[in-house]
């Protein structure tokens, strides 16, 4: 397995450079980011001349491109127009968001396969029926409507927690946001299991546990869930990813000051070494947590064999 | 066992993201009213707090709050009135004897003297240093020495030779060309003095700004919150009458308010669009909704072959005539705008040169004469135009669409006029600054600093900093010129507004409307008003 894993992170190299290649080029092509800095008046050539030189952007496309891969093995991920470097912006806003998306998480794990679980034993029920409605409903309403009216309604009608969440954003304060944020994907989870477990009922191994006599829960969690869990453990890896750099509405909502918030005020500033910088991170977490969930599989099946 | 080992593995790496996690919970706690602190929304600063170097709103608060100038505008009638300044003198409009207060002190300690000046103003002006406010000096001699024009082109100076020490407490400026209301604009950030320490250790000092206002910064996390507390050492006039500001960045208004009406906090200065309807029935007499100095126009490119020719200023009054501005402001805006019928702004008041109606019948809806003279003009450049706006910031899609409608129905084509949306505002501004544009555009424009001139000046002489149409008319090059060297304000005042007679006929830019600045505050707070610049006067609020 130790040459399996190191195999998977040879593998991110390429995939590493290629992605911040092409992120660079793009917020490139968004045009010059030094005009905006002036506001409502025109640059005075001589100053505009000057910033560039500074953020070195009077050289070619390519030259920035590499000046700026030799800074990031340094350790150096540029600075933000505001003076701060990228380093601890990224230092402010990963952990914030890292802790909104494991609230996220633990929302989906826990109800998410529970309901899963239930619904996929009783399928047909009116159970079964209910929580299919329920799901549709949330997949189909945009997550910007849940955040606003559920930041309505606990926040300022029910003042059980404070609309927004504190520039600290402990975990405490998060669990209404994680839950806005979970939602689409807890309602995804549901399903998934719901048809794995369905599926995996009538199959021989759980009838030889059932016929064996182990108790009820011992066949669901042992056997029936461990094998069922296989698509659903895929799903929830590659949803770090994207939880983490989709967060951006939900961000908004609840002013919280995370990656997302990040990446759209660079992006809106035409900042490129904030949205490269922070999007290279994304990348990194995208890998990783596919990293995971192939390691995963291996404990979940045994039969499943790293070479 | 290998089962074990596997299981082992994944458990640690799960520890390691979950340890991560673990070190970012700060303990900024900040929050919890009570105790006299004013808990206010914010936005973050786009570039460093340094006063040379921020022009835009959100800096410019902090700034205004740390830092006192020479002179300060007064937050109720916009003038400009002595500060630190003690007097200042000239006897021709070009050389200026700048005496200060002694007794001034920054708040480490420091004290305020013409050195702060100079230094400062050295510092802003100076090319290396990349100063986005360096042209505020170019009046002073010596400014082309020290920030020479041309791209790529070195400074020959690092000083001003216009500015001379006489002492401690007296300095002489000597400006390039007459401008008798100069001592008027030095109530702008960018002419703020600076201590020593910011030129002796500048990183250290861009992380916590030491100035010499009212307040001191007790905290600031970049892109969060700063906390601004009362500086008891401060001997001013103006001192703080709150135990300080709490500045919390908010990266959507909506929230913003509705922390106000959860009680999260007590001062929101941007009431979202979406809120008008309400913000009446929410807050009552604690909203404010009052002129500031802002005024929003349509520019067109002048430069361009479709705009240049000599009969289409009647295409671009009859465009002004076909704009209902009443309906749109009611409609839109629910009232936080008021029809332009000038190029200035209320807040100058009738004796600093807002006139209204100077634009006359051409700022008024008139379906059928917008039409008759759009017809004499030759039509609309190839039958049809678009306005330009940016897309990623205020909602300028809404009131974009309803001019054009407008416009539309009047020429009875609706097909005539349609909005096109750029994508962000840096690109927006590319495209005018590299004369891109072949449209008419959005434009808007803030005051630096309560004054006729700073209405006119930069954005119409030729070849100005801002004159975003290129507009280029001797004559009225000439009358602001004599403008700037008359010596008594209330003729200077009438010359400009002379000058600003000759827009109505030439319509480089359509005026709009003049923005309000709108705010709400709880029960909590007292005594909030809002100053011409439509920035809260945070330090006359008292806080319950």
């Amino acid at each position: 397995m130790g040459r399996y894993v190191i195999r998977r992170l040879l593998q991110m190299i390429p995939v590493f450079i290629g992605s911040t290649f092409l992120i660079f080029f793009m917020v490139y092509a968004l045009g010059d980011p030094v005009a905006a800095l002036f506001g409502d008046k025109a640059p005075d050539p001589a100053t505009a001349a000057q910033i560039r030189h500074d953020l070195y952007l009077d050289h070619s496309l390519g030259a920035q491109y590499l000046h700026y891969m030799k800074n990031i093995f340094v350790g150096d991920f540029g600075t933000a127009f505001n003076g701060e470097s990228v380093t601890s912006l990224m230092g402010s806003a990963f952990p914030i968001t890292i802790r909104l998306t494991i609230v996220a998480i633990i929302f989906e794990i826990i109800i998410g396969i529970l309901l899963g679980v239930i619904t996929g034993m009783r399928r047909g029920k009116p159970v079964d029926t209910g929580v299919l409605l329920l799901t549709l409903v949330v997949i189909s309403v945009p997550t910007f409507v849940t955040g606003y009216v559920l930041q309505y309604v606990f926040g300022v009608e029910l003042k059980w927690t404070a609309p927004s969440v504190s520039p600290s954003a402990p975990f405490n304060e998060l669990i209404l946001p994680g839950l806005v944020l979970a939602l689409v994907s807890l309602a995804y989870v549901t399903r998934l299991t719901r048809t794995s477990i369905a599926e995996n009922t009538r199959a021989d191994y759980v009838r030889t546990a059932v016929a064996k006599g182990l108790p009820r829960h011992r066949v669901i969690t042992r056997h029936l869930l461990r094998n069922s869990l296989i698509p659903v453990v895929t799903f929830i890896g590659t949803d770090i990813g994207a939880l983490m750099g989709g967060a951006i509405v939900t961000e908004r909502i609840f002013n919280i000051h995370g990656v997302g918030y990040q990446l759209y005020q660079g992006i809106l500033r035409n900042n490129a070494p904030t949205v490269v910088g922070f999007v290279t991170i994304l990348v990194l977490v995208f890998l990783l947590a596919n990293l995971l969930v192939d390691l995963l599989y291996a404990v979940l099946d045994p039969r499943i064999r790293y070479a | 066992m290998r089962g074990a080992t596997r299981v082992r593995c994944a458990v640690g790496v799960l520890a390691v993201a979950l340890a991560a996690t673990a070190c970012g919970g700060g303990s900024s706690s900040g929050d919890g009213g009570g105790s006299g602190i004013v808990r206010a929304s914010w936005g973050d600063p786009q570039n460093p707090l340094e006063p040379a170097d921020t022009n835009e709103v959100q800096g410019g608060k902090v700034l205004d709050m740390i830092f006192r100038g020479l002179k300060k505008y007064n937050p109720k009638t916009a003038e400009a009135e002595n500060m630190i300044a003690q007097s200042i003198t000239t006897t021709d409009s070009q050389n200026f004897d700048i005496k200060i207060k002694s007794g001034w002190k920054f708040s480490n300690g420091e004290p305020v003297t013409s050195d702060s000046f100079i230094n400062a103003w050295n510092y802003g002006a100076l090319l290396k240093n990349a100063q986005l406010n360096a042209f505020f000096f170019e009046q002073i001699d010596g400014y082309d020495k020290v920030h020479p024009d041309a791209a790529g082109a070195k400074s020959t100076a690092t000083k001003l030779s216009g500015l001379t020490k006489v002492s401690d407490t007296e300095f002489k400026v000597k400006l390039n060309q007459k401008f008798s209301l100069w001592p008027d604009t030095l109530g702008y950030s960018a002419f703020y003095p600076l201590p020593q320490s910011f030129f002796s250790n500048h990183s250290a000092w861009l992380k916590s700004p030491v100035g010499d206002g009212p307040y001191t910064i007790q905290k600031y996390t970049k892109g969060t919150q700063m906390s601004l507390r009362k500086w008891d050492g401060y001997k001013g006039p103006d001192a703080a009458e709150n135990n300080g500001v709490d500045l919390r960045v908010y990266t959507d208004n909506n929230t913003a308010y509705t922390d106000l009406q959860a009680g999260n906090i007590d001062l929101v200065d941007d009431i979202p669009a979406t809120q008008l309807k309400n913000v009446k029935s929410d807050l009552g007499s604690r909203y404010i909704n009052e002129p500031a100095g802002i005024i929003q126009t349509i520019a067109f490119p002048l430069y361009d072959d479709r705009w240049s020719s000599a009969k289409s200023a009647l295409v671009r009054q009859g465009l002004s005539m076909a704009i209902n501005r009443k309906q749109i402001t009611q409609q839109i805006f629910q009232n936080t705008r008021t029809p332009a019928t000038d190029w200035t702004s209320p807040v100058l008041g009738d004796a600093g040169g807002y006139k209204e109606g100077l634009c006359g019948d051409t700022c008024d809806y008139n379906p059928t004469k917008a039409k008759q003279l759009i017809q004499q003009g030759g039509g609309l450049p190839g039958g049809r135009i678009t306005i330009g706006y940016n897309a990623d910031t205020g909602s300028h899609k809404d009131w974009v669409d309803a001019v054009c409608n407008s416009i539309n129905n009047v020429l009875d084509n609706n097909k005539a006029c349609v909005g096109e949306p750029t994508g962000t505002f840096a690109d927006f501004r590319n495209k005018i600054t590299n004369k891109q544009m072949t449209n008419p555009f959005r434009s808007g424009w803030q005051m630096d600093y309560p004054l006729i001139q700073d209405f006119l000046q930069p954005l119409y002489y030729t070849d100005a900093s801002s004159n975003d149409s290129h507009y280029s008319n001797p004559q009225f090059d000439k009358l602001v010129n004599e403008a700037n060297a008359e010596s008594d304000t209330g003729k200077a005042v009438g010359t400009f507004q002379d000058a600003e007679k000759l827009l109505v006929k030439d319509m480089p830019a359509i005026p709009l409307w003049y923005q309000n600045g709108s705010a709400g505050y709880s029960t909590n707070l007292s005594n909030v008003t809002l100053n011409p610049f439509s920035v809260p006067v945070y330090n006359e609020i008292k806080v319950k």
